[in-house]
């Protein structure tokens, strides 16, 4: 249980990561996620990939080979409109969950 | 993830991988790179990058598993799983497995044979633009209206024609019956064929009567008869002891035009008095070519050819108003000899096809429920996986995966049987007499229907207990602790209505296949006019040994006193041909007070015998009044006639005013009417009574001769010395020899295909229900042990517990079978129209019915009953 939860927060992060930054590989979003949590959150390349995959087959987000600025080729992910309107979900829940997490700490 | 992909995924696992780890490998690359950046030394920069990386393996492994959820390798855990479950219950397994087995199998085999008979085409080039030509139902023609046909026609790129006839080929050995193909010149190349070896006949070679002596040798008659000598060409053999000379050998798959009547070889039309002693190609009136056929040309559709066809028959009726009534053409396909075999054939392959397939829906009934009852019996595992977190969806997937598994196996199983007994089936010669070869070998075609009924099937029985799996609520189950009872026992559900489905369905085939046989059977004994008793037949053409003119009756009757002489034989009478023979011969004929002779104007359309004097006697065809004909109706004799009762009324209105009348030939010979035979069979079993005419044949001659004996003796003892008394006559003629009654074969051969198939299938549905039956009772007594152990405790009669148990099985037998033979009632109109005289309505039938699924209750129901009736409530109530 505790893994999907995670699961379902990757995924969050993830897609909000695409949809702040358009097309981006691997690497790319393990960085993006890294620097943006101020270097809190770190994300497993373990878990990254099959995420990528499954997201990919649930066609939230496409892919595409190309070159990277040091030439390398690399395999670039990018939101689709199914994602963009999962992530509108997701970040909803989130918040409702973020909301009743912050009520029970402050109850009292 | 689309199907497609999914699918492509199952072929392109390799690749997949590849692509994963390309992505991983640039992942880490990336990473090095900006480790170096950062001033790591390479190897330095490597080592972090893979530390961070973690197991790089079991990443792949878990990303490729991603990428194949729903692929390969979950339906092979799914298909372990399915095998698993069915090992589990190996009496199920087996059950369903037989059970589509044979259903498929039915299928397969009824599915080749009406492939072989109606969807194949003829093994010629462009099969699908060749017609043969039909006129008011019938395919004959004269050969010089043909030639006007095809010379006048617009329509056709080559209209070729050709005759059905027997012949005696003399090859210096012993000289043998063959079965040819009398064809016009344009045959081979209006067909677009290419021999096998040597050259075929052509037009140019046709330069009138007799100018032709050729033969072309049918590939199979070359390897069997002349060992498929390569040298045959340029060799001379003799037709009726006349020398032709063969020409070469047509190509393997080619077995002429017409569907499985497979001719030894092919000579020229133009040949036709050397071939057959007779020489009508000059004759408008008569019917010389058995069909003509050709391909339409490029552009031309059949509309456009028949207007053609008909507009130059207009002419034919005009310039010869005395040989032709009207004259409309329709098309047809040429495989079946067009309507004639083709329609009742399409019909009855039509009916099988249905019945084969309600076989099969009876079968996937029966597993549909079985499934569904399987399901029932898991509803708490199914239960208990919904709530530790499987989707409902993955359980259906499970549950499917054991359906076509079972599906697969059945079809494999009976795919299997049914290419052996279709092979058999194109191995068997059904006439010894006729060269009729059933090919109905499985393509293509066959392999992809079996496979499609198999998926449709498992898909269909699998699909049953669908609403049961996703109706399923966990946590009521797990927490009641039962798993229900699965069938209420007041409600009908689904499974009651397959079963009655089924049932109805298995009543319908039983009530099918014993009307076919009471049918059959009646045909058999039906009155055909003559006698089959002690009958024997010998069948020849004494053109075959170049017997002609004056010589053709002197011979005749030194055969008829040879035969006589036999011991024990009573009597001998000669025709040209027989009632119920291999072909009838009709002809045009006129009131005494009509001049105007043309076939518009036509009294009657009578079946001609030329007969001897003894013949009503040999094959016991009753006189009814009047007198036999005698040695004296001879050609200096006035014309007479014995006609039968149907000719009488329809030429004088009665039977009793026409002896001594007169009637009119199409030629305006007078005849006199000198007795009167009563009705008979002449062309089929099923015919309409229809009017005949016997002339005597010293007064017509014919060189066909057919034998009818009548002895007091076994005719198969007859049989021998008959033959070695004509040898003695004359070595050289060909002679068949049977009995009056195997004589009937051809006739009887589609009633009896289709008594044979209707039984088969109709044990298959009493197989079927009995299972169904079985299953059904089964799983009610053991789902309701308890309850009857209750019952008997409290003082329940057996009887009352056998109706508990039972009754509601027994209740759907009765339902199921009264549809059953209902239905069969009314397809007994199908029916009749292949066997005759089936009728369902036959109280013989209706009680054999009745009878027949009432044992079949009591069969399916026996163990059941006696489970039921074994319940010691002690020991089932300390169980609980």
């Amino acid at each position: 249980m505790a893994r999907n939860d995670f699961q379902g927060s990757l995924d969050l992060l993830v897609l909000k990561t695409l949809s702040q930054t358009g097309k981006l590989h691997g690497y790319g979003i393990v960085l993006h996620i890294q620097r943006a949590s101020d270097e809190l959150l770190r994300v497993e390349e373990g878990s990254l990939y099959p995420a990528l995959h499954r997201m990919e087959q649930s066609k939230w987000i496409s892919s595409e080979w190309a070159l990277t600025e040091t030439n390398r080729k690399a395999k670039y992910y990018k939101l689709t409109a199914a994602g963009r309107k999962q992530l509108q979900e997701a970040e909803a829940s989130f918040e409702q969950l973020v909301k009743g997490i912050r009520a029970i700490m402050q109850f009292a | 993830m689309s199907l497609v992909r999914r699918i492509a995924n199952l072929f392109s696992r390799a690749r997949v991988e590849h692509d994963i780890d390309l992505e991983l490998e640039s992942h880490i690359a990336m990473r090095i790179d900006d480790n170096i950046a950062s001033g790591m030394s390479a190897a330095e920069a490597r080592r972090d990058a893979l530390l961070r990386f973690g197991n790089a393996t079991s990443t792949r492994e878990s990303v490729a598993s991603t990428e194949m959820a729903l692929s390969l390798d979950s339906l092979w855990f799914d298909v372990r799983y399915a095998v698993r479950q069915l090992r589990r219950s190996p009496w199920f397994a087996i059950t369903a497995v037989v059970t589509l087995a044979l259903a498929i199998g039915a299928n397969a085999v009824v599915f080749s044979v009406l492939n072989a008979f109606l969807l194949r085409p003829l093994n010629v080039p462009h099969a699908e633009s060749l017609y043969a030509l039909f006129h008011q139902g019938d395919a004959g023609l004269s050969y010089l209206d043909y030639l006007d046909l095809r010379d006048r026609n617009r329509s056709f790129e080559s209209l070729a024609a050709y005759n059905v006839a027997q012949a005696g080929l003399d090859t210096g050995k012993e000289p043998s019956r063959a079965w040819i193909y009398e064809t016009s010149g344009n045959y081979f190349d209006a067909l677009g064929i290419l021999p096998s070896i040597g050259q075929f006949f052509h037009s140019s070679d046709e330069q009138g009567l007799n100018s032709a002596p050729y033969i072309v040798l049918a590939y199979a008659y070359w390897q069997s008869h002349f060992q498929a000598d390569p040298k045959i060409v340029g060799r001379v053999v003799l037709v009726n002891k006349h020398p032709f000379t063969i020409l070469g050998v047509a190509p393997a798959g080619f077995h002429g035009t017409l569907l499985f009547f497979n001719p030894d070889f092919f000579v020229p039309l133009v040949n036709l008095q050397e071939v057959q002693g007779v020489n009508n190609l000059t004759a408008r009136g008569k019917t010389t070519v058995f069909m003509t056929i050709g391909h339409l040309k490029p552009g031309v559709t059949q509309t456009q050819a028949v207007t053609d066809l008909n507009s130059v028959g207009l002419y034919l009726e005009k310039t010869y108003p005395k040989e032709h009534g009207k004259f409309t053409f329709t098309l047809g396909l040429p495989n079946l000899y067009g309507d004639y075999i083709g329609r009742p054939v399409k019909a009855f392959m039509t009916g099988l096809m249905l019945l084969a397939g309600l076989t099969l829906l009876a079968a996937c009934a029966n597993l549909g429920s079985l499934f569904a009852a399987r399901a029932a019996d898991r509803t708490r595992e199914v239960a208990l996986r919904l709530a530790l977190g499987s989707s409902r969806k993955r359980i259906l997937r499970a549950l499917f995966t054991e359906a076509v598994l079972i599906s697969l196996l059945g079809g494999a199983a009976g795919l299997g049987g049914s290419i052996v007994l279709l092979h058999e089936l194109s191995a068997w010669q059904p006439f010894s007499r006729w060269p009729i070869h059933l090919t109905v070998n499985p393509d293509a075609n066959v392999y992809a229907a079996a496979l499609l009924l198999t998926l449709v099937s498992g898909f269909l029985f699998g699909a049953v207990p669908i609403r049961q799996v996703l109706r399923t609520n966990p946590y009521e189950i797990v927490k009641s602790g039962h798993a229900g009872t699965g069938a209420s026992p007041r409600r009908f559900n689904i499974r009651d209505i397959l079963l009655v489905v089924q049932i109805a369905v298995c009543a319908l085939l039983v009530t099918s296949s014993m009307a076919a046989v009471r049918g059959l059977a009646r045909s058999l004994h039906s009155d055909f006019g003559f006698e089959t008793e002690n009958r024997m037949m010998l069948d020849t053409d004494l053109s075959m040994a170049n017997y002609t003119g004056d010589r053709v009756p002197a011979m005749q009757k030194r055969i008829i006193e040879a035969v006589k002489g036999i011991p024990g034989v009573e009597s001998v009478g000669l025709a040209d041909t027989v009632p119920l023979g291999d072909g009838s011969i009709d002809a045009n004929v006129f009131a005494d007070t009509t001049a105007d002779l043309r076939s518009s104007n036509a009294a009657a359309d009578p079946y001609v015998f030329k007969v001897s004097s003894d013949y009503f006697d040999a094959a016991g065809t009753p006189l009814l009044s009047g007198r036999a004909f005698s040695a004296h109706d001879d050609k200096n004799a006035p014309r007479v006639a014995i006609v039968n009762r149907e000719f009488a009324r329809r030429l004088f209105g009665s039977a009793p005013q026409a002896l001594g009348r007169y009637y009119k030939t199409s030629d305006g010979t007078r005849i006199q009417i000198v007795g009167l035979v009563q009705d008979g069979k002449y062309a089929s079993l099923t015919e309409d009574p229809a009017p005949a005419m016997f002339l005597p044949i010293l007064q017509v001659p014919s060189s066909q001769t057919y034998l009818v004996v009548h002895s007091k003796r076994d005719p198969i003892q007859l049989g021998p010395s008959i033959r070695s008394t004509l040898l003695k006559l004359d070595s050289g003629l060909p002679v068949e020899i049977q009995t009056r009654y195997s004589g009937l074969d051809a006739l009887l051969f589609g009633p009896r295909m289709a008594t044979i198939s209707l039984i088969v299938l109709g044990l298959m549905g009493a197989m079927l229900s009995m299972i169904g039956i079985f299953g059904m009772a089964a799983y009610s007594v053991s789902k309701r042990l308890r309850e009857l152990g209750i019952r008997m405790a409290l003082g329940a009669q057996r009887r009352e517990v056998l109706q508990a148990a039972l009754g509601r099985s027994i209740k759907l037998l009765s339902i199921g079978s009264a549809a059953g033979l209902v239905l069969g009632i009314l397809a007994g109109r199908v029916l009749a129209y292949v066997v005759d005289q089936a009728t369902a309505r036959d109280p013989l039938v209706l009680a054999g019915v009745v009878m027949i699924m009432a044992i079949l209750g009591v069969l399916a129901t026996w163990v059941p009953a006696q489970r039921a009736l074994s319940v010691e409530p002690i020991s089932l109530m300390r169980e609980n």
